[in-house]
């Protein structure tokens, strides 16, 4: 009956051509990025990513060797493919391609067209075909080194697992994928346990004060972490845990209780009163009625819980970087990223991309294979 | 040991450890204190129901107290001493911020997060919410601009990184600049809104927590009003903001006001892309600027973000009070 996007044709035109306007402006950075992670660094450097399944052109250097001169009719003679010389080889299979311009300086590597006839500065004559062959005539002998071509050419779309495996062996995100996920799963799990305990006495169990205690969390759901760093960082250090895995388990233990308190108790209340009456009068004990009856029960919020807890830590910067020692033994994902290669490997686009993608990888999983729960999760946190 | 080991072993010993405080303290409660058992049974039955809601609320409670109660106050505390912790200075550091040039941008860049980010994400949520409602692939739809949600701070920074990127050949912004035969330039180092485009990484983020939530709110209005509305001749536009928009001011609200807490922390985007260069400091990340340095001036600069965050958190007690009633 509220159709309202269904009234007319045009109308219903209108609004699916918004909404794939905004789906693709809100997809097509993560695909740049994915896509990008693939290319040749070259290539990343050459064109844009949105080219990607196009030829680039590229520019090339070839050194030419002098022992395959020739003497022919009293000229000496060089020649050969370019597309067979070794820094080409390993781009273009099969030893075709095209080029489409050369020159004989760095500065000017496309000065002249295919076929043109140079003279070089050492002396000689070079002349490159498109189908690049090329043949240097000199009427005095070649020096031990011989000239050194430029070539553009272009290259066939290469996609390569090259910058993954780079990022993960060189640059140690190997090392940061296993550390960020000894973070993430002990600061998942226990946080969930406590505040079950504290949900159900919230929710079901009578004594004064239940009312402020609940009030305090959600205060306490709002308090900036940044408050939290200075005086626990003293407090950790004081006490012998300073900055360690232990040290960062409880953190997020801490920081993740109140939402997990809030979640829980609001799931918690909803349960039928029945069967925990009857449970009651059956003789059950709080502690057999919450392992028995609550815990199973509650099993949705519980999960919705562990996702958004689990993509928190994984996802975390801030705690990550006070609460762990700033070595490369215990840096995560999101801290190497942040310090390390955006700094040593700033412009290597390639590199950044698949480091990116290696972080965000699990938390996309989860995300896709969990997504109804994450969405009743939010629901119970925010519409009450 | 290596940290995985490390890892297991806190997994089992705080598991166990928690329910074995459980089980032990209440079995220790209903078996040596206060026993069901001879002359006094009934009042200890009721004596240890009156303190068993504390065994179960003790761990959560004490770890709350530690890790965010305390820190409001040993943070104030701390941010009333110098750089060395040793000598009290009174207001000194908040005098000291107050007067740095640094800290009043950031002030201000930090206000203009706070009204863009909720409104925008707000908006836009909104938006996708009304316009897939009925749509066949609205769902797809949906989960996609919800994705942006799992992705960390610092993975999108790097995904924004590309978009605005100042060589043409990897940044599309300045692709279709180059493309309409416009000078290329680096979008964050554009002085004032080079803070909208480190904005909007968050609004990309945040709109679909928005639309989500919205969208079940769309759901949840009675057929009847609008049933009503069209019978009355009210016009698609009418409807959606004179009938639909009142009856969810509730939900939109909290979603304003979550947002806009979720800016307050957030110092990743700013300390990955510019780190606070160009003008573009906001609270959180000018905090991190002293951390490691001068904790009487990260402290100070920490609790005015919970200033700022005060309004809402009291407006937030007072809606859970409410409701409870």
């Amino acid at each position: 009956m509220d159709n309202i996007a269904g009234q007319n044709q045009g109308a219903r035109i209108a609004v699916n051509i918004t909404v794939i306007i905004l789906v693709l402006l809100w997809l097509l950075p993560t695909i740049g990025l994915f896509v990008s992670s693939f290319r040749d660094r070259d290539q990343i450097s050459n064109s844009g990513w949105w080219l990607s399944p196009f030829s680039v052109e590229q520019n090339f250097r070839i050194r030419v060797g002098t022992d395959t001169a020739r003497q022919i009719d009293g000229v000496h003679v060089i020649e050969g493919n370019a597309f067979r010389a070794p820094e080409l080889e390993q781009v273009f299979e099969g030893h075709e391609g095209q080029i489409s311009a050369f020159g004989t300086r760095a500065v000017a590597p496309d000065e002249f067209t295919p076929g043109e006839r140079v003279e070089l500065r050492q002396g000689g004559v070079l002349t490159v075909e498109a189908d690049g062959s090329f043949r240097i005539e000199n009427t005095e002998e070649f020096g031990a080194r011989g000239p050194t071509i430029y070539v553009m050419a272009l290259s066939p779309p290469r996609f390569t697992l090259f910058n993954y495996n780079t990022v993960l062996s060189a640059d140690g995100m190997d090392r940061a994928f296993i550390n960020t996920l000894t973070v993430a799963i002990p600061a998942t799990i226990i946080p969930i346990l406590i505040a079950a305990f504290a949900a159900y006495a919230l929710a079901w169990m009578d004594f004064p004060g239940r009312g402020l205690l609940i009030a305090a969390v959600v205060g306490l759901l709002v308090v900036p972490l940044q408050l939290a760093l200075v005086p626990l960082l003293s407090l950790h250090t004081s006490v012998g845990i300073g900055q360690s895995f232990l040290g960062i388990w409880l953190a997020h233990t801490g920081f993740g209780l109140p939402l997990a308190v809030y979640l829980l108790r609001n799931y918690m209340v909803g349960l039928p009163r029945d069967i925990i009456e009857s449970a009651k009068v059956d003789g059950a004990t709080d502690f057999q009625i919450f392992v028995r009856i609550i815990l199973p029960l509650s099993f949705p919020a519980l999960a919705s819980f562990a996702i958004f807890q689990f993509l928190w830590t994984w996802n975390d910067l801030l705690v990550a970087k006070v609460f762990l020692p700033s070595g490369t033994d215990s840096q995560v994902m999101t801290v190497k990223i942040a310090d390390d290669l955006l700094g040593s490997r700033g412009g290597d686009w390639g590199i950044l991309a698949s480091a990116a993608f290696v972080s965000i990888a699990v938390p996309l999983v989860v995300f896709f294979t969990m997504q109804r729960y994450l969405v009743r999760g939010l629901l119970a946190g925010s519409v009450k | 040991m290596p940290p995985v080991l490390q890892g297991i072993l806190t997994i089992i010993i705080g598991v166990g450890g928690c329910v074995g405080y459980f089980y032990a303290s209440n079995l220790i409660l209903d078996k040596v204190i206060f026993p069901a058992k001879g002359p006094k049974a009934g009042i200890n039955i009721n004596r240890a129901n009156k303190v068993r809601p504390w065994l179960f609320l003790f761990p959560a409670m004490f770890a709350l107290g530690l890790y965010l109660a305390y820190p409001v106050v040993g943070s104030f505390w701390r941010s009333l001493f110098d750089r060395s912790g040793a000598n009290f200075i009174g207001l000194g550091n908040y005098f000291d911020l107050f007067s740095e040039s640094t800290f009043r941008t950031a002030v201000f860049n930090n206000l203009l997060w706070v009204l863009f980010v909720p409104a925008m994400a707000t908006f836009l949520g909104l938006l996708v919410a009304q316009l897939t409602d009925r749509l066949s692939w609205g769902n797809i739809a949906k989960s996609l601009i919800f994705m942006p949600m799992a992705i960390s701070f610092v993975g999108a920074s790097l995904i924004w990184k590309f978009v605005y990127a100042a060589n043409p050949d990897i940044g599309i912004i300045n692709a279709l600049r180059d493309f309409f035969g416009m000078q290329t330039l680096d979008p964050l180092q554009v002085q004032f809104w080079n803070n909208f485009f480190l904005m909007f990484i968050l609004v990309w983020i945040q709109t679909g927590f928005a639309m989500v939530i919205l969208s079940a709110a769309l759901r949840g209005i009675p057929e009847e009003t609008i049933e009503a509305a069209i019978i009355d001749g009210a016009n698609a536009f009418q409807i959606f903001f004179q009938i639909k928009v009142p009856q969810i001011m509730g939900t939109i609200v909290v979603v304003w006001t979550t947002i806009t807490i979720l800016v307050l922390k957030v110092f990743d985007i700013v300390y990955t892309m510019t780190g606070g260069n160009f003008g573009t400091h906001i609270l959180p990340s000018y905090m991190m600027t002293y951390m490691f340095r001068d904790d009487g001036r990260a402290t100070a600069v920490a609790f005015v973000i919970m200033l700022l965050v005060l309004p809402v958190m009291i407006w937030n007690i007072r809606q859970a009070r409410k409701e409870m009633r």
